[in-house]
């Protein structure tokens, strides 16, 4: 039997497979993409000394690494059930069934809709669909987007797919309402957009930057947005309606208040080929919960999250998670989460020898210094919204589990 | 027709040369490269449509282009359902769009 399934073979699943195989244990991880790298593929980020990261060579490195370390590596193929035998755990792919002695899921993040009239037509997609379109694929997802969904992950991409070579109009919220929830917030998105300022400090700080509450800058917000890149960014529009026969044709879209009310008469109509929706991340946890994990909800973290602890162990035993699973963070954090899994599955396994214990606490520390240092900050309060929540684990089930 | 291609990029670099291949979408042909996805593969020759409602008729495409929400499914060699953007294309790959079903095999009667 294999010592250790991994279920993603993003940034999370990479670096668990490395840190495990490096001490000796047998590896395989399955992914359903095409290739290997996760979500890392698509990334192109620009460090504040000007160097680009670019996510396919990052994501080629680890995967050489664990190549190296004869890690069994399977894409296309995907998992759809997990069932807990005594000691073992049984993963039901689209290819045969495998079992192993310790599972990691390492799934990721998804991205949540924003269901607005029209968003079924061809040409809408999400905004990570273009990203992959653009970056790893290699084909423009048209040639003039508009966008919408104004956050962190939008307007990183928004400036990605201009390198592409196609042409993006504007960035503009979704029209308020029940389905938008605060993704139609001209000041909830004001304040999503205030942790970019480090990435695009000048038209930020001209709008106020770290100084000025959301609450201002969303009311002083310019009237046609401002330019980032040389993309609208609109604060002060709503997309109502995506238009198109039997694809994207353009977009309906009027003017609407710091709190979100569509003000009447400004409607007009802005010629699109696609349209990409924004909605923001979620960790994408089904199999967590199809193995009967307990469950908590974390804003901070982007939703609901298997319960767990710093050392990626969730209340059944020998199921770990890592990476995005475990709340929305950028690449290095998993990669940094994953390697603690990997140690900690070593740990259960009895493969961590000499200085295992030393091993498995400078790489929990790394963790939380990677996200310190981290470039994007999806949401604020990330650290203590962990804290608490590895408090809880602790509460719950630390005499139960293998302690480590 | 391979406009939609990003040939250039100022980060990323140019694009490798790929070998070029053959798929065929509702019987048309269409030229793909190596290492497409059926997707990706279909976008670049400016195809958007992937399959139709099963009751609405509407036409559809890609949404997430990573597995998560089934909109790009399609048919490869006249059997197996397939996520387009999960599916590599392969070299005389025959595929078909999804189409709407006819009234008696919509279970449980229309919407
Ligand atoms: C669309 C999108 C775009 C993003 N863009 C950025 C960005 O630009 N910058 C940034 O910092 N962060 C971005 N992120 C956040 C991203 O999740 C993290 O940066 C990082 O990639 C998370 O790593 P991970 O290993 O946890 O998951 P991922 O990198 O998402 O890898 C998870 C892997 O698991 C596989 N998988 C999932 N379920 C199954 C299953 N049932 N069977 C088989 N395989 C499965 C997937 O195919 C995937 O390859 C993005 C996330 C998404 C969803
Ligand atoms: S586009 Fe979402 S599964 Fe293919």
């Amino acid at each position: 039997m294999i010592d250790v399934v991994i279920i993603g073979a993003g940034p999370a699943g990479l670096g668990a497979a490395v840190a495990a195989a490096e001490h000796g244990l047998q590896v395989c991880v399955v992914d359903e993409f095409v290739k290997p790298g996760g979500r890392l593929l698509g990334q192109l980020h620009e460090e504040p000394d000007g160097k680009w990261v670019n996510g396919i060579e990052e994501a080629q490195k680890l995967y050489n690494q664990a190549i190296g370390l004869g890690v069994d590596i399977r894409c296309g193929i995907s998992v759809y059930d997990l069932r807990k035998l005594e000691n073992t755990w049984c993963v039901y792919t689209t290819d045969e069934m495998i079992e192993s002695k310790c599972l990691l899921l390492a799934t990721g993040a998804s991205e949540t809709p924003i269901p607005i009239p029209g968003w079924t037509l061809p040409g809408v997609m999400s905004i990570g669909a273009a990203q992959v379109m653009g970056n790893v694929h290699r084909v423009k997802p048209g040639e003039k987007g508009i966008i919408i969904g104004v956050n962190v992950l939008s307007v990183a991409i928004a400036r990605e797919l201009q390198l592409c070579g196609v042409h993006v109009e504007s960035i503009l919220l979704p029209q308020p309402g029940l389905l938008a929830g605060s993704a139609g917030n001209p000041e909830k998105m004001m304040e999503s957009l205030l942790r970019l300022s480090h990435l695009a400090p000048s038209p930020l700080i001209r709008m106020g930057g770290k100084w000025v509450s959301p609450k201002l800058g969303a009311r002083l917000f310019p009237k046609n947005g401002f330019k980032m890149w040389g993309i609208p960014i609109q604060l002060r529009k709503a997309a109502l309606e995506i238009l198109g026969d039997n694809q994207v044709e353009g977009v309906r879209m009027a003017e609407v208040s710091a709190n979100g009310e569509v003000l009447p008469g400004t409607e007009k109509t802005v010629s699109a080929d696609f349209v990409c929706i924004a909605g923001g991340l979620t960790p994408m946890a089904e199999l967590a919960s199809v193995a009967g994990c307990s469950f908590c909800y974390v804003p901070e973290l982007g939703g609901h999250v298997p319960l767990h602890n710093e050392f990626m162990q969730t209340n059944l035993a020998g199921l770990y998670i890592a990476g995005n699973i475990t709340g929305v963070e950028s690449a290095k954090v998993a990669r940094a989460q994953g390697k603690v899994a990997g140690l900690s599955m070593a740990r259960e396994l009895k493969a961590l020898v000499y200085g295992g214990n030393e091993k498995l606490y400078a790489a929990v520390e790394e963790v939380t210094e990677t996200r310190r240092n981290a470039l994007i900050q999806f949401q604020p309060g990330i650290e203590e919204a962990r804290k608490e929540l590895h408090r809880k684990f602790d509460e719950t089930y630390k005499q139960k589990l293998v302690s480590i | 027709m391979n406009s939609m291609r990003v040939n250039h990029h100022p980060v990323l670099g140019d694009l490798e040369t790929h070998k070029e291949i053959k798929i065929y979408f509702d019987g048309q042909e269409y030229t793909a490269y190596e290492g497409d996805t059926i997707a990706s593969a279909l976008l670049a020759s400016g195809v958007r449509t992937l399959r139709f409602h099963e009751d609405k008729e509407t036409p559809r495409g890609i949404y997430c282009n990573i597995g998560h929400c089934f909109e790009c499914r399609v048919k490869v060699d006249g059997k197996k359902t397939v996520r387009a953007c999960l599916t590599s294309a392969e070299n005389h790959m025959q595929i078909e769009s999804c189409k709407a079903l006819s009234a008696s095999e919509v279970k449980g009667g229309t919407l």
